[in-house]
């Protein structure tokens, strides 16, 4: 029997799984499966996943009205170095923005230190006769006799693509335009991106870096969605395929196919817009998503159900996570902070016998010890097995056996040995380590935000989420954790709530006080406009929201703060106000406001999406019943390292207004929620799992 | 508290490190000079109630590294324990106290908990401007550099001292990026005092000393334990500089022991009249920084793993300059002396150290010309820092324009001419200023840039290696010296100096290449063709250096 009238599909392509959700007209999950990821051509894994979870529903291809898609092929493509061969174009005099950078070492004590490989060598990058001013003059025309010699060169050097990054041209692009044209007139077939496009924001070395990381893998994407999208056409999809984008948003297959360095981590957003949904629905105001896969946990901090955006990301950080050590790129971007932890990460004893977990993970092959694939390093997971956390009976719905005492032994040979501990104080000695690892990201995260973490709702989802989100709220100071439905695709479950949206941020120095209306009003309607054309190509109707902001600062100072501005023509009765808004931002992140200063604006940013769903009202509040629990399991209690019994329940068997004491384990396909000593769970009217600390006065 | 398991000490000192990297992000956030929040020039430390430093942030430049150790414990003896409230802090900027030139300001905040001290929070920022003669090294004593503001109390239980701040603005030019500036080291303070408070309620802690011990302890541990595997003995190098007036020597003689390392500049030339001195607070935090990039790099700071490092000069040296001799440039050579040390322990452990390197950053503070300003010209002020190459390395090249041992951001062209009235023509690696070896010394850049407004302006100059370029290690070559030049002049501009370029005319800065690592001759054939090809080389030194036939 069809439960649905129509169907909407998500698709996320991971790097081990491909995970597929469907939602009714209701908003409700109808069907969803993971299948392994098949690399060679990843949209087969796409294609049995979307089949097994129509069959499961008895649906066609054609009853899906919509299809969102999220991809992490654009990141590998990165990390993996397998993109186009790229040449640059640079103003005459700067031909080595790339390999000057910020002049900088990553690493302090590192006297070895190997710069971040940036995808382009010196004998690409090309250079030609011009300049723009910082205000957009032109200082020295476009040299345009030269254009044959690049040509020349282009052809010498072998480039397939090319990144053209003029210096001010987000002040002015007429020479990039102009010198894009010059070049497609020879070679039509050449795949140009241009900076003031790709990133009209002001700061050389970035531009470039974005503008060359989009160029890298421009040719492998647009195949890619092409092939993607003719293979779902021709197995009877009908309706259009939108891409999740870095920002949150979806757009367009033909925009995501020039721009497809939006798509960078299109998955782990995904999550992020997962975790605004739930807030929203819960009157959640102040939220720390925490996504945690094998090889990475994600945290994300959503206020008011918006997640944090930035404009600033970096690809590739070398392996210990350091800031600064991977390519930047300034695209729109969910603003979340990745650390090098998850089940996979392995635990080690360094030189000074301190105990280290991560950022080495054991990933799926040869995975953890326990796992029996040839894994001889402890793992997160084999402690979370030797402490009972991860029942072999449930785990991974019985796919494959669990061998406990291995991991007990390698956490006992490995770790303990060294530090005097038996495999149990090991085991304990890893998780404290990589969950405080995990916390502090979230502290540190929430200070470069100007945030606080104590007061927020964690949200907790991925594989590894429910698992160890008592531990890391206990540490963040945290006290309540929602565990939503199906979990362990949150990420696709994600998509099918975002909004189809688009942003666009420009650079237009300015003086609060001494603000040229005019001018500004004039750059937002051009980018509202260039917004709005691309959300109606994936929607053509509906009504949207369109948000301005402008970052400001206090003149003098380096860093910005976004400030909401009305969506509306702006006059002169908008800048005390607006000037009282930064004052109070200002005061919420460093204690006070300045006195005498002045503000200047950087950078200008619109963003048009459509209207997210409306929110199903639940029903009434479910009767508080406790849950009686007739099994139990022997595990190491979380807070004080002693044996107990803890509950063992089925999620399945739980119903709304149920109450559990911990410690417990609640079990479900590919994970388990550990609810800690100290907490309690409360089952609410949407079914979420609603942990909650008992804080000691 | 005894009983607290290793593996929970260890969660509290990476929480302690995350506090310190914190506070630090929140004066670079909340910063004004260009200097500290484009390049991080700042410190943030947390300390146990007896003064002894348990963690530091690693931020943009080691120049901070012991200063501030040293600093707290000075500031507790000034300041008796029992006579601090809540809400108090404490500042001073003088140089042999805080970090070697007035611009740098040091504040301290005890931590309080059921009304006992229980440790320390304190940070160090660069400051704009404090009057003087300005950021240049003309001054001829300490006076002439500008307000020296004394240990003193500069928030009394969360009231700022409104005098003290008023004496400050009264002496700048640059009155409110000062305020802004101190207003960014108070929120660091307290931030840090904050989240270290937050962390001993978790975990129940009514004092630090279990975790300090712990800390300090196993720092030591490991510090010497990588001593020893330094072979004993006496290690001396010297270097010529520059200098101000004449050139000068840098010696050092690295004693090694099995517990300690002892360096001491017995045999370094007296002071300049003019301000490249350098008080010993800082030469010892360059020297240190650099000894521990080879020993223990991946010991955190601390009391314990700084300990065994101790650092000693004859008195008035120039590198251990004494009140009151001018200081304001003390970085220009106190960022040589990484390269001294090196060159010490590089006869200890071969292969381990790399060559000589730029070393020096090309700091260039520029403003408009008094007559703009009365004339009712532009105003404007900037500070850009360039970099230089660093020393190959034992298995691979040196950097290209890369700061070290400053740890400091290069300056972005577009943010330059959106900040202030000149036109940047070219930044480009200088081709050939790499030294030669089997692994190449990292290039050199040229910068050239004029006035974007038809108006002369001013460039203070303090720069080093001109006439003494990057040495070579192990066969390797020198790097090629900087250079600084201005259109139609005849002659070069010197190091040292403050220098007016008119309109119209085209300032040139090469900065130095770092030396070679190797013999020329054993390069690897492949990579010289790829230095080749990319034009990092010509065709005319691979053959003069490298013997190559390409």
């Amino acid at each position: 029997m069809k439960n649905y009238t129509t169907l909407r599909l998500a698709i996320d392509i991971g790097g081990t799984f491909t995970d597929t959700v469907m939602m009714n007209q209701d908003g409700s999950v109808v069907a969803s499966t993971k299948t392994l990821t098949t690399h060679e051509n990843p949209a087969n894994g796409a294609l049995e996943g979307a089949k097994r979870a129509l069959d499961s529903v008895s649906g066609s291809m054609a009853d899906v009205s919509g299809f969102i898609h999220g991809t992490t092929l654009a990141t590998n493509a990165l990390l993996e170095k397998r993109g186009a061969r790229v040449a640059t174009i640079t103003t005459e005099g700067f031909r080595d923005i790339l390999e000057i950078a910020y002049e900088r070492r990553f690493s302090q004590y590192d006297i070895n230190l190997q710069k971040t490989d940036l995808l382009v060598t010196r004998e690409r990058s090309l250079t030609v006769p011009e300049r723009m001013s910082a205000s957009g003059d032109v200082l020295l025309p476009l040299d345009e006799s030269c254009v044959q010699g690049l040509l020349d060169t282009l052809e010498a050097v072998g480039a397939e693509a090319v990144a053209i990054c003029l210096i001010h041209a987000y002040a002015n692009p007429a020479h990039e335009e102009r010198l894009r044209a010059l070049l497609h007139a020879a070679r039509p077939d050449l795949v140009i991106s241009i900076s003031s496009e790709v990133s009209p924001e002001a700061r050389e070395f970035d531009r470039l870096c974005t503008t060359v990381a989009n160029a890298y893998i421009q040719p492998l994407m647009a195949r890619y969605l092409d092939a993607f999208a003719a293979q779902f056409a021709s197995e009877g999809i009908t309706c259009p395929i939108l891409m999740m984008t870095a920002g949150g948003g979806m757009t367009t297959i033909q925009t995501a196919a020039q721009f497809p360095i939006r798509l960078v981590e299109s998955g782990p957003a995904g999550g992020a817009i997962l975790a605004a949904r739930i807030a929203a629905e819960n009157d959640l105001d102040e939220v720390l998503s925490f996504d945690v896969g094998g090889t990475t946990a994600k945290l994300c901090l959503i206020d008011n159900a918006q997640p944090q955006t930035s404009r600033h990301f970096e690809i590739g950080r070398a392996a210990r996570f350091i800031k600064g050590s991977g390519m930047p790129v300034r695209i729109p971007v969910i603003e979340m902070i990745e650390i090098g932890a998850g089940g996979g990460s392995i635990a080690d004893v360094d030189r000074l016998g301190r105990l280290t977990v991560g950022p080495k993970s054991a990933g799926s092959e040869p995975g953890p010890v326990a796992f029996g694939r040839g894994g001889t390093d402890p793992t997160v997971s084999d402690a979370d097995i030797a402490l009972g956390y991860i029942q072999a009976e449930t785990f991974a719905e019985g796919q494959f056996a669990i061998d406990a005492d291995a991991a007990k032994a390698a956490l006992r040979d490995t770790i303990g040995q060294r530090l005097g501990l038996d495999a149990y104080e090991a085991a304990d000695g890893v998780s404290r380590i990589v969950d405080e690892s995990m916390a502090s990201a979230g502290r540190t995260h929430a200070v470069e935000s100007g945030k606080e973490l104590g007061q927020r709702t964690m949200i907790a989802f991925g594989g590894n989420g429910p698992l160890h989100a008592c531990r890391v709220a206990r540490s963040a100071g945290v006290d309540r954790i929602l565990i939503p439905a199906n979990p362990s695709v949150g990420s696709a479950v994600g998509f099918l709530y975002a909004p189809v949206s688009f942003e666009i941020v420009r650079s237009r120095y300015s003086m609060l006080q001494s603000l040229d209306l005019a001018v500004i009003n004039q750059l937002f309607v051009a980018m509202c406009g260039e917004a709005l054309d691309v959300v109606r190509q994936g929607d053509a109707t509906g009504p949207v929201v369109t948000r301005r902001s402008a970052y400001m600062r206090y003149n003098g100072q380096g860093h910005e703060i976004e400030i909401s501005l009305p969506d509306r023509t702006l006059t002169a009765e908008d800048i005390v106000p607006l000037s009282e808004a930064f004052e109070a931002a200002y005061a919420r992140q460093f204690s006070r406001p300045v006195p005498g200063m002045l503000i200047e604006i950087l950078n200008w940013s619109v963003q048009v999406s459509t209207e997210a769903k409306p929110i199903a009202e639940t029903g009434d509040i479910p009767k508080a019943n406790n849950f009686s629990v007739d099994h139990t399991r022997t595990i190491f209690c979380d807070v004080d390292g002693i044996q107990k019994e803890a509950g063992f329940v089925h999620r399945s068997d739980l119903k709304a207004g149920d109450h559990v004491l911990g410690p417990a384990l609640i079990v479900e396909p590919q994970t388990t929620t550990l609810v800690g000593a100290d907490f309690n769970l409360n089952v609410d009217a949407r079914g979420n799992l609603i942990l909650t600390r008992e804080v000691t006065a | 508290m005894n009983d607290i398991s290793p593996a929970r000490l260890q969660v509290m000192w990476n929480r302690l490190l995350a506090v310190v990297e914190e506070q630090g992000q929140t004066l670079i956030r909340a910063a004004f000079s260009p200097i500290v929040r484009e390049c991080g020039d700042i410190s943030a430390g947390i300390f146990d109630a007896k003064g002894q430093m348990l963690a530091q942030a690693v931020t943009g430049t080691p120049g901070h590294i012991n200063t501030m150790a040293e600093a707290v414990k000075t500031l507790r003896e000034r300041f008796p324990a029992q006579m601090m409230k809540p809400g108090d802090i404490y500042m001073t900027n003088d140089p042999w106290l805080a970090s070697g030139h007035l611009n740098d300001f040091l504040l301290m905040m005890p931590v309080f908990k059921n009304n006992q001290v229980v440790g320390y929070t304190s940070c160090t920022s660069h400051l704009v401007d404090l009057g003087g003669l300005g950021m240049g090294p003309e001054g001829s004593d300490i006076y002439d550099e500008g307000l020296l503001i004394p240990p003193c109390k500069l928030v009394s239980e969360g009231e700022i001292n409104a005098l003290l701040m008023d004496i400050v603005r009264a002496n700048s030019r640059e009155p409110v990026a000062n305020d802004g500036d101190i207003y960014a080291l108070i929120a660091c303070c307290e931030a840090g005092s904050e989240r270290l408070l937050a962390m001993m309620d978790e975990y129940h802690l009514d004092d630090l000393d279990t975790l300090s011990d712990y800390i300090i302890a196993t720092s030591k541990r490991g510090t010497l334990e990588a001593i020893a595997e330094v072979p004993e003995g006496v290690y001396v190098n010297e270097m010529t500089m520059d200098g101000y007036e004449a050139p000068l020597t840098l010696k050092a003689t690295l004693t090694v022991k099995h517990d300690q390392l002892h360096l001491d500049f017995a045999g370094t030339s007296g002071c300049s009249s003019k301000g490249i001195n350098v008080p010993l607070n800082y030469a010892t935090a360059y020297s240190v920084f650099a000894m521990r990039c080879i020993i223990g790099s991946d010991i955190p700071n601390n009391a314990g793993s700084l300990e065994p490092f101790v650092v000693t000069g004859p008195s008035d040296c120039i590198l251990n300059a004494q009140h009151p001799a001018p200081v304001a440039m003390r970085h220009t050579l106190g960022q040589m002396t990484p390269d001294l040390v090196l060159g010490c322990l590089h006869q200890a452990l071969p292969g381990q150290v790399p060559a000589e390197g730029a070393s020096c950053m090309f700091d260039l503070p520029m403003r408009n010309v008094a007559e703009a300003a009365r004339d009712g010209g532009h105003e404007f002020a900037i500070e850009l820092v360039h970099n230089g190459g660093t020393g190959a390395r034992s298995a691979s090249d040196g950097l290209s324009a890369t700061a070290f041992p400053s740890g400091v951001f290069g300056s972005q062209v577009e943010i330059t001419e959106a900040a202030a009235p000149v036109i940047v023509w070219k930044r480009e690696l200088l081709p050939d200023s790499g030294g030669a070896g089997e692994y190449r010394g990292g290039l050199g850049q040229r910068i050239e840039m004029t006035s974007a407004i038809d108006e002369p302006f001013l460039v203070f100059l303090s720069v080093e290696r001109l006439r003494n370029p990057a040495k070579g290690r192990a066969g390797g070559a020198a790097g090629a010296p900087g250079r600084i030049r201005v259109s139609g002049r005849d002659a070069d501009i010197p190091g040292k100096c403050e220098l007016r370029v008119e309109k119209g005319e085209r300032l040139i800065f090469d900065t130095p290449g770092g030396g070679g690592f190797g013999a020329p001759q054993l390069r690897d054939a492949d990579a010289l063709a790829h230095d080749v090809a990319c034009g990092v080389v010509s065709n005319i030194a691979a053959q003069a250096s490298y013997g190559g036939d390409t």
